[in-house]
Parts: C-alpha cells; sequence; structure tokens
C-alpha cells in the first residue's frame, strides 16, 4: 500500500548538489532538440492554416500545389483514414486538421510535404480554401449565453443546465456542508469577480518533429515532446496503425509546462510521410506556436467568502467559468476542485464551467485550472484579512487543511505540509521587512494533487560496474539526474556510475506523460524499486558464490556480505565484483519494476511577493519574491530550487504583462514573444526559496512533486501585492500598466 | 541535369552586393525598386524570415568608407550609417556631449543586437516606436542622403513619413547621421516606457534637448515625442513653456500638459489611448528634469 513505502533513513547521494549529467550536452550545444535531426531524402512539411476564428470549410482545392515541383505530398482532412471512436482522440483529431469547420485562427486545414520550405511556402500559397466566415466567440461569459455562437453541437454532458448554451460542455460541484448556514455566522462576507486573461506556457522550443512511415504502416517518429508513449498512442489511434509499429524517440525538450502533452503537428507528418514516401520534417514558427499549440484556459470566477472577526473562515462558494479553446478540456473543473484545497472549510460549494470558444484548444499548463481560481481565493481571503485588521498569514494558519482535514474536493488528507510553508513564511525575514513608499506585500497559498502513473524503468549492471538505467519520460526538469541519485543511493555506488537514457517506445512499457509533478515521484518509485530487485538478483549470485543461502546475504554500501556470524566468513562481494563474474553465475544482471504509482502525495506552497507601483505610469516592479514549498525531500534541492522558481516566474508573468490578445475579427494579435510578453531577467530580483521536507508516505524516500505548485500561488501574492501597493483591489489579470494606472485614476 | 536541381535552384532569387563607395550603392539602388540595404540587418534579416518582404536586391553598405566610423566635425559628430548601438556607447566623447542620444541608442534590442543594430537602420526602417529618433530629434540631428542626384542633408524629423514610409527617392540612401556641437551648459535624455524593463517596444518614447546659462536658466528646448502618433512628434511650444524657467513645478506640469495634448496616439495591443497620453507627459517630465541636471553638471 502507498502508505507503507516511506522508511526513515540518512542519505548519502540524495540531497546532495552533483553537476547534472546533461548539463555539458546543453552548454555545448551536442545536445539534439526537436529540429536538430535530418533524414537522407527529407522533405520539410508545413501547414495551411485558417485565417479566421470561425468559418466553414466549404471547399479545398490542393491540385495546383500538388503539380508544383518540389511538392511531393499535399494532404487535408479527407486524407486522414479513421474517425477515432475516442471522443478525445477525435478532438486531437480535428485539432490537427480541421474537418468541416475551422474553428480558430491558426488552425491547420491542409499541409504539404515538399523538397524545400521555399518550395512548400509556394505551394500552400496556391492551395485555395473557400471558407464561409461564421460569427464566433471568444470570452467565456459571452460564449455561455444562449445566443452566442455554437461551436460543436450536441456536445453537452449530463449535468449542463438547458439556461447555457450548448459551448458549456461540462458542469462539476463539490464540497460539503451548507455555504448559507456558513453565511450567517460571519462577521464579514466579501463577493468579487475575477477575470484572468489566456495564457502561454511560452516554452523556448517550437514544437518539432521528423517522421517516416511506410505503405506497410511501419514507422519512425522522432519528436519534441513531453510524452513519446502519449504521442505514439495518439498517433496510433488518429491513423489506424498498431502502436508496436510506430517507434517514437523523444528529443531533448527545450521547455514543455504541460504544452507538449499531447500532439500537433505529428500526425501530419506521418500521414505525408506515408504519401511521399519519404521522411518528412515539421516545425512550427514561433507565430504557430502561439496560434495553434495550446495556451491555457481565460477565466471569469465568483468567490464568496464568510469570516468572523477573529479570522475562522464560516462559508466558501466558488462559481469558476473557464474557456478551454475550441475543444473539451477540464480546467474548469480542476480550478473549482482545487481553489478551497488550502482550507480546512465546515461549509463550501464549488461549481467548474468548461465553456468551448473560437480560440486554439487548451494544453494544460503547469498545474492547469489552479492558478487562477488561487488567484480569486486567495485574493478575497486577502481582502477580508485586510478589513478585518488581521494579519494574512494568520488567518490561512488558522484555517489551514491539516493531515485528517476533509479537503474541498473530496478526500480527507493524509500528511501534508501547508502548515509548514506558513510558519516558515512567518518566521521568515521577508515577512517583517521594512517597505518603502508605493510598495505593498502579497502572500498567497497555492495547492497541486500531483500524480502518479504508469511507470518503467529497466536497471542493467554491466560488465565494467557501472549501471545503465532506462526510463520512459523526457528530461523535462532534471530527471536523469534524479535518477541517477536515487539508483546510486539504493545501489550504494557514486552517483557518476550510473547513466541514465530516456528509453524509445520500444524498449519500455507504457509510460504516462511527464505531467503531474509525476516523474521524480513515480519514475524514482520504480528507479528504486528497479535498483532492490537488481541487488536481489546480485545477492543470490554472492550467496551462490558463498554457497549460502540468500537470505543470509545482505546489501551494505554497494556490496554483498555475509548477514550475521552464522552465515560464514566470506569478505563482501562489491557490486563491480559481482557484475565482473556475472556470465559465469547465470549470465547479466538487470532489475526492473513496472507500476501505475499510487500515492502521489498532494503538495502546498506560500509565496511572498512585494512590489512596487509607480503611481505616474502604474508600472509594477517586483521587488522581492520569496517561496515557501514542500517538495516531501528534495533530491537535487538545486533542480527543485529551478522549479519553484521557474513557477514563480512564470505566474509572475501571468499575473502583470502575459495576455492572448485578439481583435475584433476575432484574430490574434500578439502571436511573438514582442508582445506576449514573458518576464525578462532584469524584470525579476533573485526568486528566493525555502524547501520544507514533510515526507511523502508514498515514496520510499519520502519524494513530492514539486513542478507545479509553484505557479498557483504567484498570481494571487503579486495580485495582493499590487493591491496593498496600490490601494486599490486589483481583479482583473493581467495587471498591465495601463489597467494599473486607470484603477489608480478611478480612485 | 535540370530536373536534379532543387527547386529553386537555378533560380536567381536575390542578388547580393556589397559596394565599396557610395556611388556604386546608389547605382545598384537606383536600378531595382525592389532592392533593399543591409546595414545592421536586424530588421531587414527578421522580416526576410518572416516572409513579410522578398527584395530582388540586397545592398550591403558596410564596406563604404566611412560607414562604419564616428567622427568629429564642426565641434560635433558625423556617425556613419552602418555604426552599430555598441558602437556608439563606447565612444566616451559622444556620450559625453549627446548621453541622451546615445542611451536611446543603446536602448533597441538585447546585447547581440547591439553589436549590429544601427541608428540610421532604426531612422528607416519608419517605425513610429524607434527608440532613437525622438532623440536625435530633440538633437536637432540631420542626415545626409546620397543619391542619383548627388548628396543632401536633411532634418531627422523629416525622414519618416508615415509608418514604414520615408521621404527617401529611389537609389538614395542615408550615408550618416550629423549631431551638431553641444553648446556648453547643454545636454539630453531620453526616456521611453515600456512594460517589462528591456527587449521591449516602446509604448511613449519622449527625447529632450536643453541648453542653460550659466545660472540654469532654460535658453534652448526641444522636446521630441514617439510612439503616440504616425511620425515622431515635436512638441513645438516646449520651448516656450521651458525657456526662461529652472524646470520649477509650474513649468513641467505645463509641460506635461503640452506633451499629453500634442501626443496623437492610438488604441492597440500595447496601450491605451488614455494611458499614452497621461505617459507622454509623465515621461517628459521625467526626462526634461534628466537633460536639465545633465546640463546643470556642465556649468563651468
Amino acid at each position: 500500500m502507498p502508505k507503507d513505502e516511506f522508511t526513515p533513513r540518512t542519505f548519502s547521494v540524495v540531497g546532495t548538489r552533483p553537476l547534472r549529467p546533461d548539463g555539458i550536452d546543453k552548454v555545448t550545444g551536442r545536445a539534439r532538440y526537436g529540429a536538430d535531426i535530418s533524414a537522407p531524402g527529407m522533405l520539410t512539411g508545413m501547414v495551411l492554416r485558417s485565417p479566421h476564428a470561425h468559418a466553414r470549410i466549404c471547399s479545398i482545392d490542393t491540385s495546383v500545389a500538388a503539380a508544383m515541383p518540389g511538392v511531393k505530398a499535399v494532404i487535408t482532412r479527407a486524407d486522414f483514414p479513421v474517425h477515432p471512436e475516442n471522443n478525445g482522440t477525435a478532438d486531437v483529431l480535428d485539432n490537427c486538421m480541421a474537418d468541416k469547420k475551422a474553428l480558430y485562427d491558426g488552425h491547420a486545414v491542409a499541409a504539404v510535404a515538399a523538397s524545400s520550405r521555399r518550395a512548400a511556402l509556394d505551394a500552400l500559397a496556391t492551395i485555395k480554401v473557400v471558407y464561409e466566415v461564421l460569427p464566433h466567440v471568444l470570452d467565456v461569459d459571452e460564449a455561455m449565453k444562449l445566443d452566442a455562437p455554437i461551436l460543436h453541437k450536441g456536445r453537452k454532458q449530463e449535468g449542463v443546465p438547458a439556461d447555457v448554451s450548448d459551448n458549456v460542455l461540462t458542469r462539476t460541484e463539490y464540497g460539503h456542508g451548507d455555504p448559507e448556514i456558513g453565511f450567517q455566522m460571519a462577521d464579514l462576507v466579501i463577493e468579487r469577480q475575477f477575470k484572468t486573461a489566456a495564457t502561454h506556457q511560452g516554452y523556448i522550443e517550437p514544437h518539432s518533429c521528423l517522421a517516416t512511415l511506410g505503405s506497410d504502416g511501419q514507422g519512425d517518429l522522432w519528436v519534441c515532446t513531453q510524452g513519446h508513449y502519449m504521442a505514439r498512442n495518439t498517433c496510433a489511434e488518429i491513423l489506424g496503425l498498431d502502436s508496436g509499429c510506430l517507434r517514437v524517440t523523444p528529443s531533448e525538450i527545450g521547455g514543455g509546462f504541460g504544452g507538449k502533452t499531447t500532439v500537433f503537428l505529428e500526425p501530419t507528418a506521418l500521414l505525408l510521410s506515408q504519401k511521399s514516401g519519404r521522411p518528412v520534417k515539421m516545425t512550427m514558427t514561433r507565430e504557430e506556436v502561439f496560434r495553434a499549440s495550446g495556451p491555457t484556459a481565460s477565466t471569469s470566477i465568483d468567490i464568496k467568502i464568510g469570516m468572523t472577526k477573529d479570522g475562522t473562515i464560516t462559508a466558501a462558494k466558488g462559481d469558476y467559468r473557464y474557456q478551454n479553446g475550441a475543444y473539451e478540456a477540464m480546467n474548469g473543473t480542476l480550478g473549482a476542485m482545487t481553489g478551497f484545497a488550502p482550507y480546512d472549510l465546515d461549509h463550501v460549494n464549488t461549481v467548474g464551467w468548461d465553456v468551448v470558444t473560437n480560440r486554439p484548444k487548451a494544453a494544460a499548463y503547469r498545474a492547469p485550472g489552479a492558478p487562477m481560481a488561487a488567484f480569486a481565493v486567495e485574493s478575497v481571503i486577502d481582502e477580508l484579512a485586510y478589513k478585518l485588521g488581521l494579519d494574512p498569514i494568520e488567518v490561512r494558519l488558522k484555517n489551514a487543511a491539516r493531515e485528517g482535514t476533509k479537503s474541498a474536493y473530496g478526500p480527507t488528507y493524509p500528511a501534508i505540509g501547508l502548515e509548514a510553508t506558513l510558519k516558515a513564511a512567518k518566521s521568515h525575514p521577508h515577512w517583517s521587512a521594512p517597505l518603502g513608499e508605493n510598495q505593498g506585500r502579497g502572500v498567497a497559498c497555492g495547492f497541486w494533487f500531483n500524480f502518479g502513473g504508469d511507470t518503467c524503468v529497466s536497471l542493467m549492471v554491466n560488465p565494467d560496474g557501472t549501471v545503465s538505467l532506462s526510463e520512459g519520460n523526457p528530461d523535462i526538469g532534471g530527471s536523469r539526474a534524479a535518477m541517477s541519485m536515487m539508483a546510486a543511493e539504493e545501489l550504494g555506488i557514486p552517483m557518476e556510475r550510473v547513466r541514465t537514457i530516456i528509453a524509445d517506445t520500444a524498449a519500455l512499457g507504457q509510460n504516462e506523460v511527464t505531467d503531474g509533478s509525476r516523474v521524480t515521484f513515480a519514475v524514482g518509485l520504480a528507479t528504486i524499486k528497479a535498483a532492490r530487485h537488481a541487488i536481489q538478483i546480485m545477492v543470490e549470485r554472492a550467496a551462490m558464490t558463498w554457497g549460502i543461502d540468500p537470505e543470509a546475504v545482505e546489501w551494505v554500501d554497494g556490496a554483498a556480505q555475509p548477514a550475521g556470524p552464522n552465515a560464514g566468513k566470506h569478505p563482501p562481494m562489491s557490486l563491480a565484483e559481482i557484475a565482473a563474474i556475472a556470465s559465469n553465475t547465470g549470465g547479466p544482471i538487470s532489475g526492473h519494476f513496472e507500476v501505475n504509482a499510487e500515492g502521489a502525495g498532494v503538495s502546498f506552497g506560500t509565496h511572498i511577493a512585494d512590489t512596487e507601483v509607480d503611481p505616474e505610469t502604474g508600472a509594477v516592479k517586483i521587488i522581492r519574491y520569496t517561496v515557501f514549498q514542500d517538495a516531501g525531500k528534495a533530491v537535487h534541492p538545486s533542480f527543485v530550487e529551478g522549479q519553484l522558481q521557474g513557477g514563480a516566474v512564470q505566474g509572475i508573468g501571468w499575473a502583470l504583462n502575459e495576455e492572448y490578445i485578439y481583435g475584433k475579427d476575432g484574430t490574434l494579435q500578439n502571436a511573438g514573444f514582442l508582445d506576449y510578453r514573458i518576464p525578462v531577467a532584469s524584470d525579476l530580483p533573485m526568486i528566493d526559496t525555502a524547501i520544507l521536507e514533510i515526507p511523502n508516505p508514498g515514496h520510499p524516500y519520502g519524494v513530492r512533486g514539486v513542478g507545479e505548485t509553484g505557479i498557483v500561488p504567484p498570481l494571487a501574492a503579486v495580485a495582493n501585492s499590487v493591491s496593498r501597493a496600490a490601494g486599490v483591489r486589483m481583479t482583473s489579470l493581467p495587471m498591465s500598466p495601463p489597467k494599473v494606472l486607470a484603477a489608480l485614476k478611478k480612485m | 541535369m535540370k530536373a536534379r536541381l532543387h527547386p529553386n535552384e537555378g533560380v536567381i532569387a536575390m542578388q547580393f552586393q556589397s559596394p565599396l563607395s557610395v556611388e556604386d550603392a546608389v547605382a545598384f539602388l537606383a536600378d531595382d525598386q525592389n532592392a533593399r540595404i543591409l546595414s545592421g540587418g536586424t530588421d531587414l534579416l527578421v522580416r526576410l524570415r518572416l516572409g513579410h518582404i522578398a527584395p530582388s536586391k540586397i545592398v550591403d553598405i558596410k564596406k563604404i568608407e566611412g560607414m562604419r566610423s564616428i567622427t568629429r566635425e564642426d565641434g560635433g559628430f558625423r556617425i556613419g550609417a552602418a555604426v552599430s548601438g555598441a558602437e556608439m556607447n563606447e565612444n566616451h566623447d559622444l556620450y559625453l556631449a549627446w548621453p541622451g542620444v546615445v542611451e536611446a541608442a543603446g536602448l533597441i534590442g538585447s546585447t547581440q543586437i547591439q553589436g549590429r543594430a544601427t541608428i540610421v537602420g532604426n531612422l528607416c526602417n519608419a517605425g513610429p516606436a524607434a527608440d532613437s529618433v525622438p532623440a536625435l530629434v530633440a538633437a536637432s540631428a540631420t542626415a545626409r542622403i546620397a543619391g542619383p542626384s548627388g548628396v543632401r542633408d536633411v532634418l531627422v524629423q523629416d525622414i519618416p513619413i508615415a509608418p514604414g514610409q520615408t521621404s527617401l527617392k529611389i537609389g538614395e540612401l542615408v550615408t550618416s547621421i550629423f549631431l551638431p556641437a553641444q553648446p556648453v551648459n547643454g545636454s539630453d535624455a531620453y526616456l521611453r516606457f515600456i512594460p517589462r524593463t528591456e527587449m521591449d517596444i516602446a509604448v511613449v518614447g519622449c527625447g529632450v534637448s536643453l541648453k542653460l546659462d550659466s545660472a540654469g536658466t532654460v535658453v534652448q528646448a526641444r522636446v521630441a515625442l514617439g510612439a503616440v502618433a504616425p511620425t515622431v512628434l515635436l512638441v513645438e511650444n516646449a520651448a516656450e513653456i521651458l525657456i526662461g524657467t529652472q524646470l520649477d513645478d509650474d513649468a513641467l506640469s505645463a509641460l506635461a500638459e503640452a506633451s499629453s495634448s500634442v501626443a496623437n496616439p492610438i488604441d492597440d495591443k500595447r496601450g491605451t489611448i488614455a494611458f499614452r497620453k497621461d505617459v507622454s507627459g509623465v515621461l517628459t517630465c521625467r526626462a526634461a528634469k534628466i537633460a536639465y541636471s545633465r546640463a546643470k553638471g556642465t556649468v563651468k
């Protein structure tokens, strides 16, 4: 059972900060990313995209393009061989290549493969698409109205009321108690509406792949992805292939943050390859990444919270309306589940709405759905604390969820670290540091579920005593370092003796995508278990060599040794010694482990943000920022700090300047990093971090995922800070200078 | 053999010329309306890659003598058309005389871009938000233009005539910028507003150039605004407001009002009309204060 996994112990490798094994490749440019590979005879694939936000595709004429010199294949949706039975996969296909309608600006409608980029571009320019432009809708509240333009008919799921439009696909509800009773017990009730803009993950590496698919249905795909098993399974389903016939190899990955947990180009590249009989490489431009890969939801959220004068929350209600772009996603559901998760509440009710609009299909983005919900909830808690004259950390401590608390979304918590992060924040010098003129301090908490899932690891003991470890998850946050460290810890050998690689889909069983902050937890667990499996075999080999029972042999400091005086006197046999004679003791030695990992262990964080607002321009400067987060056990603390800093910085960008800006015609106005403003280094102070370690009972070393929680509190922490600095409550993100200045002028 | 060619091979898509003289450059430009000038290339190459332009010819002017040098002339500075922002920033005399112009040039792009980007390119792109242009206009800079009919000098403010359009005729190119001698007790400043701290495009830009008398009273003033109209704006009444003052609060608030009312911006993804008008006033005052203290610092 997951709860029994953790055993307290001391570590020799875990918790240290060795150099990352992939570092030299990355700083010298030797590392191979998605676009860094070529094949003989390779063609360039390019996509024609809809210039309209919503349009019926009346006809597509590709005849001129197909006849052009250098053009080897042209495809439209009609060329895709099957219609996937699974609704989710059918949506992915429809998102990769539009069917009857183009549903957003940038939606793919045709693709070509040609012998050069120039030839492909020239061919695209000759494709004639006749569109019937339809009314479009971009805003979630507008899309829910009965008279809104409708994207899909008949997709409303059970539980969605009749008085909202067919754009509302799901309505979910969570909670317990009766908030109406609770609000009557409050001394102060605050209800506010919040808005957040759609933001993009902003990974630096664009989507890219190289596909080869023969007429015999056998293929290879090299791809920049967060999950090559997902890519294999999805492409196989979309193209009617046997998944075993498609080998997918992941490239290095230049960021994903959830945005590479699906496919965009890959089925098209494979089909172009099959049609042309040549390898086809496709790489998105930055503009395509913004227009046609997955940003996250924009939201409209109502939060109502009641509090007594001593700071006790008596009741909480939330209505979370999220638009997920043109297809189904569950950001609103996740918002409704996570918003009140940090608190121990007697009366709580939340409703989540997932709505479609004429925007690109939302993809996961680091704790999908949670940052916006936390922004709304933590803003109201801050305002209640401010108006009741209470310390905002004390208020949160008073209501904090603890072991045994029934969470707002249902389950009862095991040991969790929220209280520890709040106490650490309260006693940190940051919390009591003086503030200057026009400066404010904000605090906020955040929660994320974390995840485990299907995981396979193989660990090979090589004849020279080195160890090769294969995992099936792209290394997006330092997992090769973390796995080598955990294997070394377990085996009792130096970390440098263990080299971890990311295996292709034919080398290991099914692995869930790199999501849910799952890899250090789940792949780490499987690594430890695979190492233990190898140790068991090595112990047996030593026992055989000594002629004693395996039960009489133990593994200590990287060697087999007799477990006690009764086992006889034998000098220890090291891993290298056992490996050297493995051929004579039964053959090569390897350990493996396969699991659907449970017990991921939820994660909490508390952030403190100081900002300074320029009263004449509305510009906001981040003065100081500190993250407190429970990591369970930090395997490589530098990587953990990097995750906490990265989450905070993406959240700061979301809070201050990032947004999808649309024109009246529904086309995206800022499809590039100039006008889609992620923070640059000079915008930020050093993000300080404090790692708390409250062991996760579900992992042998107590590890919890750390990748996502860090983006949950910053929207609220920054908004609370700006609201206090400016003297006016900011309820709409991003808090761009024009918006802040307008709010200041209204005061 | 032809069938084996790459589909675009054998087709001369674009010529590349590196003339050694202005005359040759003019000749290359004059016989081809679709020719483009390459100096730093920081805009040209981006537009090429994005497919926004498809020039028939690129004329690289960097090999022409004088294009890459900063020389003293009549107490002022002649800056060649291919001098990069980084080179301007490393010229100590230039910085001492025209710190605002140099800082404006230094704001364009990243460190890498600074090694290539030029103020002449910035000017000739005719982008409304060009950082160096308001500073050059405030400094009364002139551009030297060479063309089929000879050489002429034109005020910088007369070069951009609309977004993306200049007053240059076919075959003409700007070969240098001239910054006049900085008078004693004179200095300048440039400030821009951007949502970030760097790597961004001006939402409002403001250049201010002041000359004081020995008592610290303003005797000359020029104020120019960028990004708040289709082309750079000269705040005509700034001189009237500032001359005779020591930049007291009344003068500053009148200046802010003048600047805000001259600004004629649009609502777009980078800012609202109201925001840009407000910030025009704010930045003008802030830049004026910097220019004033710099000018005062030179009082002997």
